[in-house]
């Protein structure tokens, strides 16, 4: 645990320090969001029925670029060489970077929620609440998969096109789950919201624990 | 834990159907500074990934200061010092950063008087800020040996190109009794500095001097003959 | 056993092709193309089957690295994949006449369709991944991560709506198979591609195991060759 917590003030050092995969995944996310919302020239009637999709895809998208990126930094210069020589498991490392991840994608939250409320005509601020239930949930069930097969990613041949491909099938779950929650938060309430956010507290157990589990697979040799 | 710094009986490792390492005996006792010699390509670095806890051996025994590696690898990899083909160390960060976080991953006491220290004893006290991603080679080479020197290892571990600009650091180390295994291609820097010589070649020592009377020129003539004997 | 497997598969398949086309009474609703769903259902179980030999294999791989586990994980996957196609293909081939359109996102079509793309993924890697040796390590990861997927997919796609027919276990007690044969039918079907699986496993777990060898021995040879030259 005490490893884990070097390894995130470590990686929030480097970000704050360079502010590069911050900034990028933020305009990335604010660009998507405007991409896919033009792409289906809503109406003002129906735009905030497509702000849980917009919402979603944008995040998802966005943050397989943010965790590819927290692997390439471990990868220059192969500091992932120097983490493994030291006396440490490597959960603590998932876990470290698993934390790291959740950091940099909540701040991207924070900034592409409300913007897509407000080029969707959503008033969030009743519903806020729920809505950040709803974004953690789907925070952490993302990160948690993302850090195992971002590590992994890495090391094969293709790891550009790999990391997407082997990661967008397993999300769908993650994805409906997210979608049904906040579709359901933004019309009636954190009640009707339970299925969806049922089914994004079972992903996020079961991948943290996987990826916990399995990390030490797909970084040491 | 008393015993050897490092005895290896029989290390072989496969990766899929191929033989990198076919069965590799080295031991190093303390104090010495031992030096494999071997041409690109001989399995010394995957030799020295197993050594250094990085890579576990498809066969053969490991012994550590007496004790299996495959038991006890967390204990072990305290007293283990290792500088690969790369520095581990984060561009972004500054030299002191890189130490200091190191330093808590390896449970260091006593931590910024050792940095401060070791900055210094690498001629590198005076980069402040700096970030590493502006660092010469020479001083990322530095940088890597005060990273792999920090936790005050019982061995040190290191690869490849390390002695190409560290020659004065190495010979310093052994003056003060440590412990080294040096993997190089570069045969004439290396002979200074070694007290004992091994060249593994395709996977396993083909030839060993005892230190006693290590020319230069007979140690490049072993190497000839080996490396051109079954090329 | 092993020589046994291509006739008896042969025989099989010949048996469940005389029931469903000659035994089998023509359903009374859909008239001849619900025939189709002997395969379809067959095919899809065996797809399920091969997706759990997948993680399996994978689990045992990692257990104790034994590389008949590794290369029967990548051939369940192959067979799985390729079932799992079949599943997609014959699927809409009823659809279309049934509900009028080839496609719908009904829940268990789209649980189809995902679960097809993570072992399309996982095939993917194994085939693209580079020569890496911890290739197979990576895949097995993969393949346990990918079935731990599939209850959470099953439940998430309920969520959306559907309409595909409940067969087996309806909700109100019944069966969709009034006639007897129609069960034997399905189970016979069933048999004989699970016969086909095993026999295409078979063959692609030794098919690897003699690339193997195959490269081994040409590495041995270019090295003995040096020695020489």
């Amino acid at each position: 645990m005490r490893d884990a917590l070097v390894i995130l003030a470590k990686d929030l050092r480097i970000e704050w320090r360079t502010r590069e995969g911050l900034s990028s995944v933020l305009v990335l996310g604010v660009l998507l969001v405007v991409v896919l919302t033009i792409a289906q020239d809503p109406s003002p009637e129906t735009a905030p029925t497509l702000a849980p999709g917009v919402l979603w895809a944008a995040f998802v998208l966005t943050g397989m670029l943010g965790v590819q990126r927290a692997f390439v930094l471990e990868r220059e210069n192969d500091c992932l060489a120097g983490l493994l020589t030291a006396p440490l498991d490597p959960a603590a490392i998932y876990a470290g970077k698993l934390a790291s991840n959740v950091v940099l994608l909540g701040v991207t939250q924070a900034v592409v929620v409300p913007l897509t409320g407000l080029f969707l005509h959503l008033d969030l601020v009743p519903r806020l609440p729920a809505l950040l239930l709803v974004c953690l949930l789907g925070n952490v069930g993302f990160a948690s998969l993302a850090t195992l097969f971002g590590a992994l990613a890495i090391r094969v041949r293709a790891r550009e096109i790999m990391l997407p491909l082997l990661l967008l099938p397993l999300l769908v779950p993650l994805l409906i789950g997210a979608v049904q929650a906040t579709c359901a938060v933004l019309v009636g309430g954190l009640a009707a919201a339970s299925s969806g956010l049922g089914v994004l507290a079972a992903f996020d157990v079961i991948f943290a624990v996987a990826g916990w589990l399995l990390f030490a697979y797909v970084v040491r040799d | 834990m008393v015993g050897p710094p490092l005895r290896a009986e029989g290390l072989a490792r496969r990766f899929g159907g191929m033989t990198v390492l076919a069965g590799v005996d080295l031991a190093l006792e303390t104090g010495e500074t031992v030096v494999l010699l071997g041409p690109n390509g001989a399995g010394k670095t995957t030799l020295l990934r197993i050594l250094a806890l990085l890579l576990a051996p498809t066969d053969g025994r490991l012994l550590l200061f007496g004790s299996d590696a495959a038991r006890a690898p967390a204990a072990l990899r305290r007293r283990i010092g290792y500088v690969g083909h790369e520095i581990s160390c984060y561009a972004e960060l500054s030299a002191a950063e890189n130490l200091a976080f190191y330093a808590r991953l390896f449970r260091v006491s006593e931590a910024p008087g050792r940095i401060a220290r070791l900055l210094a004893w690498a001629g590198l006290d005076g980069t402040g800020r700096r970030p590493v991603r502006t660092y010469s080679r020479g001083m990322g080479q530095r940088l890597a040996l005060a990273r792999a020197l920090l936790h005050e290892p019982d061995v040190l571990i290191l690869d490849d190109d390390a002695v190409e600009r560290l020659q004065q650091q190495l010979l310093e180390l052994r003056a003060a009794g440590h412990s080294t295994l040096l993997a190089t291609h570069d045969v004439e820097r290396a002979a200074p500095i070694a007290s004992r010589l091994a060249i593994l070649h395709r996977g396993r020592i083909a030839w060993a001097h005892d230190g006693r009377g290590a020319d230069a020129a007979v140690i490049v003539a072993a190497y000839r003959a080996v490396v051109a004997g079954s090329a | 056993m092993r020589r046994l497997l291509p006739p008896l598969t042969g025989l099989t398949m010949l048996a469940a092709l005389a029931i469903v086309f000659l035994v089998v009474p023509t359903e009374a609703d859909m008239g001849i193309v619900q025939r189709i769903f002997y395969f379809h259902v067959a095919s899809a179980w065996v797809a399920f089957l091969g997706f759990f030999l997948v993680a399996g294999a994978s689990a045992v791989y990692l257990w104790n690295g034994s590389p008949t586990a590794d290369r029967l994980a990548y051939a369940a996957g192959e067979v799985g994949v390729l079932f799992c196609t079949l599943v997609l293909v014959t699927g809409p081939i009823w659809a279309r006449p049934i509900w009028g359109v080839w496609w719908t996102w009904d829940p268990r079509l789209t649980m189809t369709v995902v679960l097809w793309a993570i072992y399309a993924s996982y095939l993917m890697l194994r085939g693209f991944g580079g020569d890496d040796p911890a290739l197979a390590r990576y895949a097995a990861v993969l393949g346990i991560v990918g079935v731990l997927d599939i209850p959470l997919i099953v439940v998430s796609v309920r969520l959306l709506r559907g309409i595909h027919p409940a067969v087996i276990n309806r909700t109100d007690g019944g069966t969709g198979l009034v006639d007897p044969w129609m069960r034997i039918g399905l189970l016979v079907s069933a048999l004989a591609l699970i016969l086909l699986a095993a026999w295409f496993m078979d063959l692609r777990v030794r098919g690897a195991r003699l690339e193997e060898e195959v490269a081994a021995l040409r590495r041995e040879l270019d090295a003995r060759r040096g020695e020489v030259a």
